[in-house]
Formats: structure tokens, C-alpha cells, sequence
């Protein structure tokens, strides 16, 4: 080592990054083996409570969740019973979805531990509260683009997030999956986690089940963990995953997917190596049945699937009809079993899968969304978010994101269901522009949106007979006549992000 | 046609309207509770008072659970338990004007 | 031509499917009143389909309402409910006799007298389901004007017979013959039995394959799913309909010239090479065929 002085080294004021003259008492070394370390000091502290203490969590700071564990989810109950014990107030939820099994969350909205929502949706009692009035601040619902953005600019910043996952080794790097083990919890891919993981201040990943160090492939790396808390369960297989999901025999379902199976061949982008994004829903997953006859039959295969991944998607996959799947969400467990075995079923963020702000986005890739809503209007606006009584029961998802990322955007849904109108004069609530929605196929008939000129011919072309949206209203008012306006008062409950973070829409407290 | 004895008709399920008909003395009174009740609420009541008013009923006690049926669906199930509950098997197709 | 390829039976007490029985592609919808309908239901099925008929469109649909034998009041009511409406064809079922066809167009007539509807405008069909209304069947065919098809219900008729139905339906191969021979001596529609294993896409394609071979027009269905591979194999090919468009030209072609000989390539066309093509392309255009040849 040369002689030298630190303070005398030219440039040594511009050139940064540089912390003054090495000290030998800075570079301590473990002379323990794995073994040791990962027993003696590693990242797992013995209880969530501690966790918290350690995090630095204050009043009035914000907290993240994922919602990887859908219905089945014990972490937000879990860790918001925690939170009131250890006396905590006006904290804010940043959640990337909430459902039913959120309701005991209106307690602690009543008692002031949580004083502000953020979210993808709400369902269930908390949605029918949040309707009513119950929170005196807006919750906002921003898309999981639009949330991934906002956390990726620290604009929506965390302070702490919880994040569930099956397995964890003792350094943190977490997974929604156990390699080596088909029982247990799974919730496959760890997509909307991984953002939070990564932008949080402190990250607490909670697991039922510790593997040996490295847990790879991982979902979330330790290089994001700061505490590894063990509990007993982290949430109801029931209500995390489905088996595989089941095939509609429903009549209506089929024939809308039809309908929306020949209008994907029509649209043109139906040739090798097209690719595409497809809901869960009956009729989303009947489309990707008859797509894939189609496919088989004119010998044509898909670059890759996007976004919730099904049994479905993973079975074209493994027939080699689509090459490669990028993975936000597994939402069953032959989607989950997949991201574990097959190479190039690939788990993606939040951001990678959405985000407008980043250096590209996988949505932006898309050739055709086939996407499900509760309404449209006349205007090629779509509601996924508030029912037709006005209160809220949906989740935005990634809704507005591959409807503008997407070549071809469709929506699929029924002209009526029961006796509530799914196509009207204004939505509820509007949560994807009509700008961006290209396509809407109904069981009483097809539109394309006048914006779309070109498509709206290759589609006539191919011999499928199309109407107006206003043929649709009408023939829809017609069925199930003229229903009465839902009533509002003028408190805001609801703030509805576009996914560059624009307001389009607030939802009102609806009237009793 | 007169309200004799209590009557039920129509199901549960979606799309359809459970109307049970009990003998009334004070006009026609209607409770209903309707997964629509916000948007046709309104509409289903006066349907069901004009159905009964049309068979020339006055008097009866209405018990509606609606699952989104449409009117003619209402509007059946209304005259099937009127002509039940009146205890009539052959139904006056002539003489009701639409 | 009307095409009458698929009757989609709706039972008649189910709002939710009546409501919706107008969205599938299928040529008829028929409106049960009768086995899907329980004895306690009766009443209610029919003043549902009446309300029905009064108030949906089904733009495009023919349709039917089978009712319950006359020989029951419920019968009778069922024809004052449909026939008042003005809207559906009746199918009378368990016909034996032509005595039934001419009991039944009585009480119709009558009931279109009384609510001022144009007589004869209600439509009848027949369906035998039994041995006695299979050996009937040509003189049921015969017995109203207002008949437009007759049609065989197998599941009483193999009861009759004392067997079942098979894969091949072997069994039924004399009772469709003489539907068949029936409808067209009396020059109305045969229409074929339904295939009640909706899952068995397979088998519904082989007994479909099978009764357009004997001529039938077409099958009673339960499910909707069953329409989409009924149409496909009542479709053209695209062979047939190149080679019926070329007779139809020729023959338009003569007509002009004003010759009475019509031949294409050196071959005479006669009457029957001219009906078939016709109803090739009949087919072709229900199935949105022709129109895409226009365009393309």
C-alpha cells in the first residue's frame, strides 16, 4: 500500500461516491460457515411484533401488502391486528388489491389505526362500507401500472411492506412456491411483491416455511429483505388457489367466446408469433380454448402469453403453441406448478408487467387483450369498479394498462345480466377511456369503436356483421327497460388514477 | 278475481321473481326485495299493482323476492299466483285485455 | 326456403333461458310446455311463455310452443295462452291419429275467431312418439293445411317399440323412414328426434351426419351447444355451392336466351339437379356463406 493523503488527492472534492481514507476496523469479518450463519445470524427475528419495532414504523407512515393470496390472505388481517396492539394510528394501506377477506379491516378504520386506503379494488362488506361512507379520506384505486409507477417515482412511498410468501430462506430470498414440495401453500408467481420489495424502505417478508439458503429461483431477492418473521399459517389454500380452473359449459359464454375467437382471426394480428393477454374469466378462458383449436388448425403459434396466467395458457404452452409466458400472477394451481417447472414461464413485476413509466413494459408488446367489465357506455367507456347500485365491488387490475398497451383491445360481457344494463348511455364509474378500447363483443352482437375505422373493415370483411354501440344500448333498454339513476350524495369516497396517475373518475358515497 | 287463500309462485333463481299472495283487507300492499331495487324498485311495484288491479283484484298482501326478473317474467308469475290463490284452474284468456 | 336445421327446446318455466333463447344461432326456438315442465308447474310455464311471447323479440326466430295433449284441460289452456298471442306455431305431441291434427285445428280456429286473429294464420306440427303414429304418419301429414313439419320424438316411440336407443340407432330407422316419407308426400318439413347426451359432441355429429343423409331438415335440440356442429355439417362445401351457383347461372342464362334446353358442360340440367342446387345454396346463404363470396 503506497503512502498517500486522502485530502490531498486531486479532484478529490468532484469525484463522488467516495467515503475518506480506508480503516481496517470497517472490513470485520464472519469466519462462520453457512451452516453457522444461517442458523446464528441471519435475517429471521422471532416475531412479527419485533419486526415492526425494528422496521422503524411510525404514526401516520404507509404500509404495503400484495395480494398474491386473493381470497385466502391472513398477512393484512394478520399484521393490522398486530399493528392496533402495539397501539399504532393513522397509518396508510397501500395494498396492491384487497377482497372479501379484508373485512375485518373496518375496525380499524373505525379506530383510527388505518386513516387512508390506496388499492386495485375493493370487494365485499369493506367495499360496501367504504360505499357508505365510512372513511373520511378518499381511497385511491390506481392500476397495477399505475401503482407500480407511483412507487417506482417514490411518489406513492413505502415505509414498510408485508409481504406473505410460501417460502423463504433465511436471508430473505422469498418465492410463492416451495421447490421440491407440491404441498402447502403456492401462490406461483410473486409479480406485484417484487415492486414493492424493491421501493420499500424496509421490507418484512412473512413465511410459514423456511428452505435452506438460496432460495432460487426466487421471486423476491434477500438483497430487497430486511426481516424474515415465521408465523404458523399465512393463509387458506382454498382461498389462495383454485385447483385448475374450470372449463364454462355455460351456453352464453360459449357463444360470446365465439363471437370474440373469430374477431381476434379477423382483426389480422391472429398470424406466427402473435401475442396476447387473456382474463380468467368464463368466457375469457373459452376464447383461449378456441384459440387455440384455431391455432393448431392453421399451424400458427404465439410468441408469448402475458399478465394472470391460467392452466390454459400453461397447457398451450407446454403443447409449444405459445413459446413463452410472462407471469404477474398465477391464478391457478397448474398456472403456480408451472412457474416452478417450465424454463421459460417466466415471473415479471408489476412494473416490468405495467408500469408506464419505466424503460419498456410488457404490455406495450401486447397484440390482443381480451379483457371482462361490469359496463361500457356509448363512449367505449369502461367500468370494471362499481356495480350498477353505484357501490363498489371490482378491482381496476390491469385493466386500463393492456387496454392501451394492446394492438386490439376487447371487451367481452353480456348486454344484460339479470336485469341490470351492461351497456349504457354513461358508466358508473369510468376506469378504462374509451380511446383506448378498441372492440366490444356481446352475446346480442359486436362493435368496434369508430376510432377505429380500419379494424372496423377488416372485421366487416371477414363476414362478421357489426352494430353500433347504440344499437346495443337500445336493444339493452329494450330487454330490461329504463332503470332509475343510482343517487349520490357529494362525498367523495373514491378516487379513480388513470395509469399515468390522472384522476378520470371519482366514485360518491351512494345514497340509502 | 278474489284472493282466497295464500299462493306462491315463480323461484329463486336468477332471472325470475317469487311472489307470495296472502288475502288483504286495506287495497294492495307490496313488500318487496329486489337485487335491482335502486334502479326498478319502483317500476316492479307498480307492475305488480297493475297486474293484480287488471284481474280485478283490490285487496292483497304481496311478498316479492326479485332476482333481476324482466316485466313479463313479473308479470307471469303475478297472474299465476292470483289464479292460485283464487283457487281458479281455467283462466279468463278473453276477457283480460292487454 | 325456411330453414328449420335446429329447434332449440326452451323449458317453459325457466325465465332466466327464455329470456336469453333468442342470442344462439339456432333456425327455431320451441317454447315446452310439456315434459320439461312439472305437473305442479303447468300453469305457471304457460303464463310465462304467453307473457313471453307478448313482450321479446326473437328477431329472426320461428317460433314454436309445444303444448300438452289435447286430451287433457291443460291442453286446452295452453292453446288459448299461445294461440292468442298470434306469435308461435303450435306442435301438438304424442299424435297418433289424423283425428288428433283435426281436433286440435278446431279448437285453434275457434280461438283465432275470438281474438280476431286471421284464420289459418297459426301454424301446426306434429311429432309422433309412438308406434300407432308412425304407421299414421302419412295421413297425419296430410290432415291441415296448417301443417309445417312433422316430427319423430324417439324416447316414447323406442319405449313403444320395447328397445332403446343405440349409437347406430338401428331401431329407428323404419319410424324415420316413414316421418320422412310422410313429410314429403304431404310436402312439409321432417324434423328429427333429439340427441340427448350433450356432451357426446361426436355422437351428435354422427346421428346428424345420418339423418341429413336420409333427408331430414333438421333436429329438435336441448342444448345450445349443440347448434354449432348441426349447422356445420347442414353447411355446403365449398365444392357444392361453386358448382350450384354454376346450374343457377345456367339455368338463369337459358331463361334469358328463352331456351327451354338448360345444360352446363354439355350435360342437360333437369328439375331435380335444379332443386338441389337451389337448396345447396339456400343452405349456404343461412350459413353466411354466399355473401362472404360476394365480398371477397
Amino acid at each position: 500500500m503506497s503512502e498517500f493523503n486522502y485530502d490531498t488527492i486531486p479532484y478529490i472534492g468532484e469525484i463522488g461516491a467516495l467515503h475518506g481514507k480506508f480503516d481496517p476496523a470497517g472490513a470485520v469479518k464472519d469466519h462462520k460457515n453457512l451452516a453457522e450463519r444461517q442458523k446464528l445470524n441471519n435475517k429471521i427475528v422471532e416475531s412479527l411484533e419485533k419486526a415492526i419495532e425494528l422496521s422503524g414504523l411510525k404514526n401516520g407512515m404507509t404500509i404495503s401488502f400484495h395480494h398474491h393470496f386473493r381470497d385466502g390472505d391472513y398477512i393484512v388481517n394478520l399484521t393490522l391486528d398486530k399493528l392496533a396492539e402495539m397501539g399504532f394510528r393513522d397509518l396508510i394501506v397501500a395494498a396492491s388489491s384487497l377482497s372479501d377477506c379484508h373485512a375485518p379491516m373496518i375496525k380499524h378504520i373505525k379506530s383510527g389505526l388505518v386513516q387512508r386506503i390506496e388499492t386495485s379494488g375493493l370487494r365485499g362488506e369493506l367495499a360496501e362500507a367504504v360505499s357508505r361512507g365510512l372513511m373520511d379520506a378518499p381511497v385511491t384505486f390506481r392500476s397495477h401500472g399505475g401503482r407500480a409507477y407511483a412507487i417506482e417515482t417514490r411518489e406513492l412511498h413505502i415505509d414498510v411492506a408485508f409481504l406473505g410468501a410460501p417460502s423463504c430462506d433465511p436471508y430473505g430470498n422469498a418465492n410463492g412456491y416451495i421447490r421440491g414440495v407440491d404441498q402447502g401453500i403456492m401462490c406461483g408467481s410473486l409479480g406485484y411483491a417484487k415492486t414493492d420489495a424493491q421501493y420499500a424502505d424496509k421490507t418484512i417478508v412473512i413465511t410459514n416455511h423456511i428452505v435452506p439458503y438460496p432460495n432460487i429461483p426466487f421471486g423476491i431477492p434477500e438483497s430487497d429483505v430486511n426481516y424474515v418473521v415465521v408465523v404458523d399459517e399465512i393463509g387458506d389454500p382454498e382461498g389462495i388457489m383454485k385447483g385448475a380452473t374450470r372449463f364454462t359449459k355455460s351456453p352464453m359464454e360459449l357463444l360470446m367466446a365465439t363471437t370474440c375467437a373469430d374477431v381476434i382471426e379477423a382483426t389480422g394480428r391472429f398470424t406466427e408469433g402473435f401475442s396476447m393477454q387473456m382474463g380468467s374469466g368464463g368466457a375469457s378462458l373459452a376464447v383461449v380454448r378456441f384459440l387455440r383449436e384455431r391455432m393448431i388448425r392453421q399451424k400458427i403459434s404465439a410468441s408469448f402469453a402475458l399478465g394472470g396466467i391460467t392452466g390454459q395458457i400453461v397447457e398451450m404452452h407446454e403443447e409449444g403453441l405459445i413459446k413463452k409466458i410472462l407471469d404477474v400472477q398465477s391464478f391457478d394451481l397448474t398456472a403456480a406448478q408451472s412457474l416452478k417447472n417450465n424454463r421459460f414461464h417466466s415471473q415479471i413485476s408489476a412494473s416490468y408487467y405495467a408500469s408506464p413509466s419505466n424503460k419498456g413494459t410488457a404490455v406495450n408488446q401486447l397484440d390482443i387483450v381480451v379483457l371482462s367489465a361490469l359496463e361500457v357506455d356509448i363512449n367505449y367507456n369502461v367500468n370494471v369498479l362499481t356495480g350498477a347500485d353505484g357501490v363498489i365491488r371490482g378491482a381496476i387490475g390491469g385493466h386500463p394498462d393492456t387496454a392501451q398497451g394492446a394492438s386490439v383491445s376487447i371487451i367481452i360481457l353480456p348486454l344484460t345480466r339479470s336485469r341490470i344494463p351492461c351497456v349504457v348511455d354513461r358508466v358508473n364509474t369510468v376506469v378504462t377511456p374509451g380511446e383506448t378500447v378498441d372492440v366490444i363483443v356481446t352475446n346480442h352482437g359486436v362493435t368496434v369503436n369508430p376510432r377505429r375505422p380500419l379494424l372496423a373493415e377488416k372485421i366487416r370483411k371477414y363476414g362478421i356483421p357489426l352494430c353500433s354501440i347504440e344499437d346495443l344500448r337500445d336493444k339493452a333498454r329494450k330487454i330490461v327497460g329504463d332503470p332509475d339513476p343510482v343517487e349520490y350524495t357529494d362525498k367523495i369516497v373514491g378516487i379513480v388514477a388513470y395509469r399515468d396517475n390522472t384522476v378520470i373518475d371519482v366514485i360518491r358515497q351512494v345514497k340509502e | 278475481m278474489q284472493i282466497k287463500e295464500t299462493a306462491i309462485a315463480g323461484t329463486l333463481e336468477s332471472s325470475d321473481i317469487m311472489i307470495t299472495l296472502e288475502p288483504g283487507s286495506d287495497g294492495i300492499e307490496i313488500d318487496l326485495q329486489s337485487a335491482v331495487e335502486k334502479q326498478f324498485g319502483r317500476e316492479i311495484r307498480a307492475l305488480i299493482r297493475e297486474t293484480l288491479t287488471g284481474l280485478g283484484i283490490a285487496a292483497a298482501r304481496v311478498t316479492a323476492i326479485d332476482k333481476g326478473a324482466l316485466d313479463c317474467a313479473i308479470r307471469a308469475r303475478v297472474k299465476t299466483a292470483a289464479c292460485r290463490a283464487a283457487g281458479e284452474t281455467v283462466f279468463p284468456w278473453g276477457a283480460v285485455k292487454k | 326456403m325456411k330453414l328449420r336445421r335446429t329447434m332449440l327446446y326452451v323449458p317453459g318455466n325457466n325465465p332466466g333461458m327464455i329470456k336469453d333463447a333468442g342470442v344462439y344461432p339456432a333456425d327455431c326456438i320451441m317454447f315446452d310446455l310439456e315434459d320439461s315442465v312439472s305437473l305442479a308447474e303447468k300453469d305457471a310455464a304457460r303464463f310465462l311463455v304467453h307473457e313471453a311471447l307478448c313482450t321479446i323479440d326473437y328477431p329472426g326466430k320461428e317460433l314454436l310452443v309445444r303444448i300438452n295433449a289435447l286430451d287433457t284441460e291443460m291442453g286446452r289452456e295452453d292453446l288459448e295462452a299461445i294461440v292468442r298471442t298470434g306469435r308461435a306455431t303450435i306442435r301438438l305431441p304424442k299424435t297418433e291419429s289424423a283425428q288428433d291434427i283435426l281436433d286440435c285445428e278446431k279448437e285453434i280456429a275457434r280461438i283465432e275467431k275470438d281474438a280476431g286473429l286471421v284464420p289459418g294464420s297459426t301454424g301446426m306440427m306434429a311429432a309422433v312418439e309412438s308406434a300407432k303414429g308412425v304407421l299414421n304418419a302419412k295421413e297425419i301429414a296430410c290432415a291441415s293445411t296448417r301443417l309445417i313439419g312433422i316430427a319423430i320424438g324417439a324416447e316414447d316411440y323406442v319405449t313403444d317399440l320395447k328397445t332403446n336407443r343405440s349409437p347406430e340407432g338401428i331401431e329407428l330407422l323404419f319410424g324415420r323412414s316413414m316421418v320422412l316419407l310422410a313429410a314429403r308426400s304431404a310436402g312439409i318439413d321432417a324434423i328429427d328426434t333429439v340427441y340427448s347426451d350433450i356432451d357426446n359432441e361426436e355422437g351428435l355429429r354422427k346421428e346428424t351426419t345420418l339423418i341429413k343423409q336420409l333427408g331430414f331438415d333438421g333436429k329438435s335440440i336441448i342444448n345450445p351447444r349443440q347448434i354449432q356442429p348441426i349447422h356445420e355439417i347442414y353447411t355446403p362445401t365449398e365444392k357444392e355451392i361453386s358448382k350450384s351457383l354454376l346450374i343457377i347461372e345456367a339455368i338463369e342464362e337459358a331463361k334469358k336466351r328463352g331456351s327451354g334446353v338448360i345444360a352446363l358442360n354439355g350435360k342437360m340440367i333437369d328439375k331435380p339437379v335444379a332443386l338441389r342446387a337451389q337448396r345447396v345454396l339456400d343452405l349456404a346463404s343461412a350459413a353466411g356463406l354466399l355473401k362472404r363470396r360476394e365480398e371477397a
